[in-house]
């Protein structure tokens, strides 16, 4: 037999690394940016044009059309047309000013294919509202997913573990999924949008499912026979696991093909969710459940009055 | 095969066929004249879909101060009024939080158009109507061109049509204050909005009077008269009176109106948004692209993987997907339909209650939430495509329970009946514990301002109750129905079932 939670060792100095990797990358761009993570118009208020030209542009042009009207543009090339797409970040652009910006741009740049251009204008304060609002939204979905599973787990000793270990499981994934997009931001320039924080967001909706599987199995397998509780969490863990990997597995081939077809828009999206999602089936194996019986090891050891 | 699970199998069937109407494209709608229910059955697609403009204003108020909730609510209605005079398709004018309104214009490319639309406080204007009196809520056209100096000219012009364009003598920006002001000298009490011009306005006014008393000026709000007073004599202060048989509250709205212009609180864009329609369109082709090889993928892997189980997964997830995009375009009608399948699966079988528990909350939730239909974003399509794919986790679960009871050597029925009842346990706490997240991410998205939030809490919610549906009617029934059926020929061959 596998055994996962003699491992577990292992995986928690696994997981360990790679979270304090996360950590780490946060720190490092937090010190040298500001920012833990690149945050995009979305958050820091500001203006963004995706615009589409009908002929090759070139970045000069675009710039001495935006530095006219007074402002200090961020330009970048997008896409693969041979510099036909353009990302241009501004401050905040007021919506009178647009209109004229495109009209500049489609009269000294290249003439502008409307049909397929964007912009987004937000005021600053409007990101660290919607920030703060999910930090407490996830705060307080753990804290009812705490009472839920301690209730529905409530004929097993020490339910509230049960229901501790699913939320650390939570967490965990958490700081994988932000620590990844720390990477990517790094790497490639990712920026934190309200499309990370709907990513970020279904991570934590799905996170505990995999977990509260593990656990029931647990609960049943408790009640059958005795047997010392490393071993009856270890076989329980063998008999869901399949369940687990093909479950995985679906999804995967989901996110894979939206990753594949579905576009720029949704790339760091799905990327997002695809690693919180991994993250997801290996930490209720592999993290979750082992730390529940490092704490039931931990209280068994103790003389019995002293138990919870 | 059992006559109870046969009936079943007919009302699955029925659902089915029901949901395949109303996904086609070319639904034509439901119209039932005695029902009063009169309703195009349509895919409503978000902004970043169709393209069109979004823009967020808040109230150009401090941070502190207190927004009484009927103004707010005030300055809602009268945008909405002002944008279903645009001709866009579906607007959405929503207040979010206490002090913030949102619009959608999808389908809208003019952005000017649209600010000058929303940001337009009303335009107030004293005009000069001669000695005839020109009925309150008429429509006039006036010589004022926002934006330019008032004209000088006093010359009576007319349009194409013959009708009068009044000179307009004052816009609203001559006011200083307005109030309401209540009279009973005569005995019976009056209402009239007091009003006070600006210092250089005042004296334009005092002149202006003097020259014709004995004449009306009527007072025009976005070119309907709201009054039509005579100038009794001149008024040399600069505070004036608008009299008109008013109510205290019609006194109150109309010296509102002339303090703020039409919007009871001045509004400033927070933020505005412009998505090209071929950008969306474009999304759409490649999720539908991404939403066949991602569900094909699955689709074939089940099979292989589970064989004949893994077919009826299949069936059921077509099924799931099925009855999620007919909630898409229903909202909470076809919710309601739901239920009271669940309602008539429960009377049918009589025996487990939590079906009549499930029918129960879903029909609760349908009339809360109240749901026309799902306006499809984006990140919701993607996140329907993910539900979809992770929706046979329900079956998985149970067809792995069902393995094991019969390596354990039960017959197929008992392994059918236990295997069953022992992984809804898990899927029933696994999908609790999802429903609970989107019910807290719905509370922070509605409370917070976050719309993206909320419509993905909406569109997850939906999936996870579906998948619980999915997973006990039509699931269960389809494999009730061939085991019971096939159960000899099935004994011996166990390849069949994946062993």
């Amino acid at each position: 037999m596998v055994d996962v939670v003699g491992k577990r060792k292992w995986f928690f100095l696994f997981s360990g690394l790679l979270i304090l990797a996360g950590i780490g990358t946060m720190i490092y761009s937090a010190v040298t940016t500001g920012s833990p993570l690149p945050v995009g118009v979305d958050f820091t208020g500001g203006s963004r044009f995706v615009i589409h030209f009908d002929e090759v542009a070139n970045e000069g042009d675009i710039r001495s059309v935006f530095t006219a009207q007074d402002l200090d543009p961020t330009i970048q090339q997008l896409g693969e047309d041979d510099g036909r797409t353009w990302q241009i970040r501004t401050s905040f652009v007021n919506p009178d000013q647009v209109q004229a910006l495109l009209n500049a741009l489609s009269e000294s740049v290249a003439p502008l294919d409307r049909e397929s251009s964007r912009y987004d204008a937000v005021a600053p304060s409007i990101g660290s509202e919607v920030t703060q609002a999910a930090a407490l939204a996830v705060v307080v979905a753990s804290l009812i997913v705490l009472l839920f599973i301690w209730y529905s787990f409530r004929k097993v000793p020490h339910a509230f573990r049960y229901g501790a270990c699913a939320i650390a499981g939570m967490v965990h994934n958490l700081l994988i999924a932000t620590g990844f997009f720390a990477v990517m931001g790094l790497l490639r320039g990712w920026e934190v949008d309200a499309l990370f924080l709907t990513a970020i967001l279904t991570v934590v909706g799905f996170s505990v499912q995999d977990t509260i599987v593990v656990f029931d199995r647990v609960r049943e397998n408790a009640r059958k026979r005795r047997e010392p509780f490393d071993q009856l969490v270890n076989r329980s863990i063998l008999e869901v696991v399949g369940r687990s990997l093909t479950t995985q597995l679906n999804a995967m081939f989901v996110m894979t093909a939206i990753l594949l077809f579905g576009g720029a828009s949704l790339e760091k999206f799905v990327a997002t969710w695809l690693v919180g999602m991994v993250s997801g089936t290996y930490s209720s194996i592999c993290i979750a459940v082992p730390l529940l019986v490092v704490w039931e090891k931990r209280s068994r050891r103790r003389p019995a009055g002293a138990r919870a | 095969m059992k006559q109870r699970t046969g009936i079943v199998l007919i009302v699955i069937l029925l659902l089915t066929g029901l949901s395949i109407w109303v996904v086609l494209p070319d639904n034509p709608g439901l119209h039932i004249g005695f029902l009063g229910l009169d309703r195009s059955i349509q895919i409503s697609q978000g902004l970043d879909l169709q393209g069109g403009i979004q823009v967020l204003l808040e109230a150009d108020l401090p941070e502190d101060a207190e927004i009484e909730p009927a103004a707010i609510e005030t300055a809602r209605k009268i945008i909405e009024n002002r944008v279903n005079g645009l001709g866009v398709a579906e607007p959405l004018v929503q207040l979010q939080g206490s002090r913030r309104i949102i619009v959608e214009l999808p389908g809208l490319q003019d952005e000017k158009q649209a600010l000058d639309l929303i940001r337009e406080t009303g335009q107030l204007e004293f005009i000069d109507v001669g000695y005839g009196f020109v009925a309150p809520g008429t429509i006039v056209e006036t010589d004022y061109v926002p934006g330019q100096p008032i004209e000088e000219s006093v010359e009576p012009q007319f349009n194409e049509e013959g009708n009068p364009i009044y000179h307009t003598v004052m816009t609203g920006e001559a006011l200083k204050s307005a109030s309401r002001y209540s009279d009973n000298r005569s005995g019976l009490v009056e209402h009239q909005v007091a009003f006070e011009l600006q210092g250089e306005w005042a004296r334009f006014f005092s002149d202006y009077t003097a020259s014709h008393v004995g004449q009306r000026l009527a007072i025009v709000l976005d070119n309907e008269v709201l009054s039509c007073p005579e100038i009794s004599e001149r008024i040399p202060t600069g505070v004036g009176s608008i009299s008109g048989n008013f109510t205290a509250e019609e006194a109150d709205a109309l010296s509102i109106k002339l303090r703020y212009g039409a919007l009871p609180i001045p509004l400033r864009i927070e933020s505005n948004q412009k998505i090209g329609p071929s950008l969306g369109q474009e999304s759409v082709t490649q999720s539908v692209k991404a939403g066949t090889v991602g569900l094909s993928a699955v689709l074939v892997f089940m099979l292989i993987y589970y064989r004949l189980p893994g077919l009826l997964a299949d069936l059921s997830l077509v099924v799931y997907g099925l009855l999620n995009l007919a909630v898409f375009k229903m909202g909470s009608l076809f919710m309601i339909i739901l239920a009271a399948a669940l309602l008539i699966i429960y009377l049918i079988e009589r025996r487990d209650t939590w079906l009549l528990w499930m029918s129960l909350g879903i029909f609760v939730v349908a009339v809360i939430l109240n749901i026309y239909a799902i306006t499809l974003t984006l990140p919701g399509i993607a996140g329907f495509l993910l539900s979809t794919g992770m929706a046979v986790d329900a079956n998985i679960l149970i067809f792995e329970r069902i393995k094991e009871e019969l390596r354990a050597g039960r017959s197929l029925r008992s392994a059918l009946r236990t295997g069953f009842d022992k992984a809804w346990a898990s899927i029933w706490d696994s999908q609790a514990s999802s429903l609970i997240i989107c019910a807290i991410l719905y509370i922070f998205g509605s409370n917070f301002g976050a719309s993206i939030v909320k419509g993905f809490a909406i569109t997850l919610a939906i999936g996870t109750v579906l998948n619980l549906f999915t997973a006990i009617t039509v699931t269960r029934t389809l494999m009730s129905a061939v085991f019971e059926t096939g159960e000899k020929r099935l004994a011996n061959k166990r390849w069949l079932l994946g062993i």
